[in-house]
């Protein structure tokens, strides 16, 4: 499903404090129409780069780059008012939390309408119809009713569905998701994972799935890439993983625990050894 | 030497005048020295029961023996069995003061038991978890979340405990930090006598530690497991 349109194009991406601190310390990505993983430890800056994506970060940090290139737009001195040009129609995100994410005071159907009624011009009739065949697309059953709860009656995986449904109802190109599963518990996990994959491939979109779970994340992407203190230190094909040679990349992809490696001690990260690396 | 000992126990919770019962019917019993799982989804009720076995939640009915004493249903723990179970919680962030510094917040209950020695203990037990002494007199905002639940288990260890009570103890942190806190429960369960009650939603995570185990959903037993 690869082809050529270059949807995030990355050169020397800095990210930083006011005073000279450096979060995010120049990386370098592109990436088309494909599913691509960004994996790191928390503190890893690996938010940082999906949200400086989406033009979100807080305004006291500083964003440099000598290019950054967002389906084609040179967005990195974009003002607010540009930004909202793409923000939610071309390019979404989903966030981590649905608890925290959604709106508590407005209905599930105003909060999926909301990037309808900034981006696109339709009647209420059809608007309706939509988010309520956007509402079926991610699985959740009875979206005539589903529309008229609020975020507080549903469980986490079907306040994970919503967001999807937000995120996707304008056919953006490009998905950001940005540890989707993490409050989630493990069966419901694969499942929204499960869902985020077929959409992605059904609508030929561009997925960059932010995680901390190496494993999890290598099946539902081609690309991996891995960041460590600011840095991309690693980049390779999902396909390769199990034969990492970056050491940071290797106790990652062996630090999940199961029932074979009972008795043993896991693999953890050799901090002081990684500072040499760098 | 059975720990603990459950029969037919079901837990509520008071809503408003009612009662709603969350855990049904549960038969189970933990020995001495062993790692024994609760795993199941979310809202099965594996912390309900956790809370009651930390004397958090009287609202419970059935028999229960903890270390060969029977417990009465709607009464508060006393004497020696506070000190004897210990809990580590699921969130380091919410566990800890946040306004004491980490000294403050360890040597509260060893103060109120009357114990001696007491920044000598909480030295040793930071060694034993992999902090450094340096650490001690930070606030629980200058540390990460690894060394948060690190600082949490320490707490629980203080008090030389014979069951540890841990509710979802890495599911709020990364897979790395996981796989060092998990090392170190194993490394702390060979050193010590110490009997763990684990709850997770994580399948891999009981599979990988537990000797014992039981699956719940809806809030009854659904599966037991030795893995021995």
């Amino acid at each position: 499903m690869t082809n050529k349109t270059t949807l995030v194009d990355v050169r020397g991406l800095h990210i930083g404090l006011n005073d000279g601190t450096q979060l995010v310390k120049g990386i370098d990505f592109s990436m088309g129409r494909e599913r691509v993983a960004l994996v790191g430890e928390s503190g890893s800056g690996k938010s940082l780069t999906a949200r400086s994506l989406m033009g979100l970060l807080a305004d006291s940090l500083v964003v440099d780059a000598e290019r950054f290139q967002l389906l084609e737009h040179p967005v990195l001195n974009y003002d607010q008012r540009q930004w909202n040009r793409l923000r939610g129609h071309q390019v979404s995100m989903v966030l981590q939390d649905p608890k925290y994410a959604l709106n508590p005071t407005q209905n599930i159907g105003r909060q999926v309408a909301e990037p309808l009624l900034l981006h696109q011009s339709m009647s209420r009739k059809a608007r309706t119809e939509k988010v309520e065949h956007m509402l079926d697309a991610v699985g959740l059953p009875n979206p005539a009713e589903l529309r008229k709860m609020y975020p507080h009656q549903l469980s986490g995986g079907m306040g994970q569905r919503v967001m999807l449904a937000m995120a996707l109802i304008n056919d953006p190109q490009l998905l950001i998701a940005d540890e989707p599963t993490s409050a989630l518990d493990h069966a419901v996990r694969d499942q929204v994972l499960d869902l985020i994959h077929s959409l992605v491939e059904e609508r030929n979109m561009g997925l960059l799935l932010i995680s901390h779970d190496l494993q999890q994340v290598a099946d539902y992407c081609e690309r991996v890439m891995v960041m460590y203190q600011g840095r991309l230190i690693d980049h390779l094909p999902a396909e390769d993983l199990p034969n990492a040679t970056h050491p940071y990349t290797q106790t990652l992809w062996s630090c999940r625990p199961n029932i074979t490696k009972r008795g043993q001690p896991l693999p953890t990260l050799d901090r002081e050894h990684l500072e040499t690396l760098n | 030497m059975n720990v603990l000992e459950l029969k037919n126990v079901s837990v509520s919770h008071a809503q408003g005048l009612q009662r709603n019962t969350v855990v049904h019917d549960i038969d189970l019993t933990v020995e001495a020295g062993e790692c024994f799982g609760l795993v199941g989804p979310s809202g099965c009720g594996k912390s309900s029961l956790l809370w009651v076995l930390a004397g958090l939640n009287p609202h419970w009915e059935g028999d229960i023996s903890l270390f060969g004493q029977t417990l009465e249903s709607g009464k508060v723990f006393t004497g020696d069995l506070r000190r004897r179970v210990q809990m580590v919680f699921q969130d380091p962030y919410a566990s800890l003061h946040p306004k004491h510094r980490l000294r403050r917040t360890l040597a509260e209950p060893l103060k109120l038991l009357g114990l001696p020695d007491i920044d000598e203990r909480i030295s040793e037990g930071f060694k034993q978890v992999g902090l450094t002494e340096n650490m001690i007199d930070r606030y629980p905002h200058q540390l990460s979340g690894g060394q948060r639940q690190r600082v949490a288990i320490v707490r629980a260890l203080l008090l030389e405990p014979k069951l540890l009570l841990l509710d979802e103890p890495t599911s709020a942190l990364d897979m790395s930090v996981q796989a060092e806190i998990l090392n170190l429960l194993n490394d702390l369960k060979a050193r010590r006598d110490l009997t763990m009650i684990m709850v997770s939603h994580d399948p891999d995570v009981i599979d990988y530690m537990c000797d014992h185990g039981v699956t719940m959903k809806a809030g009854r037993i659904d599966q037991e497991k030795h893995y021995t």
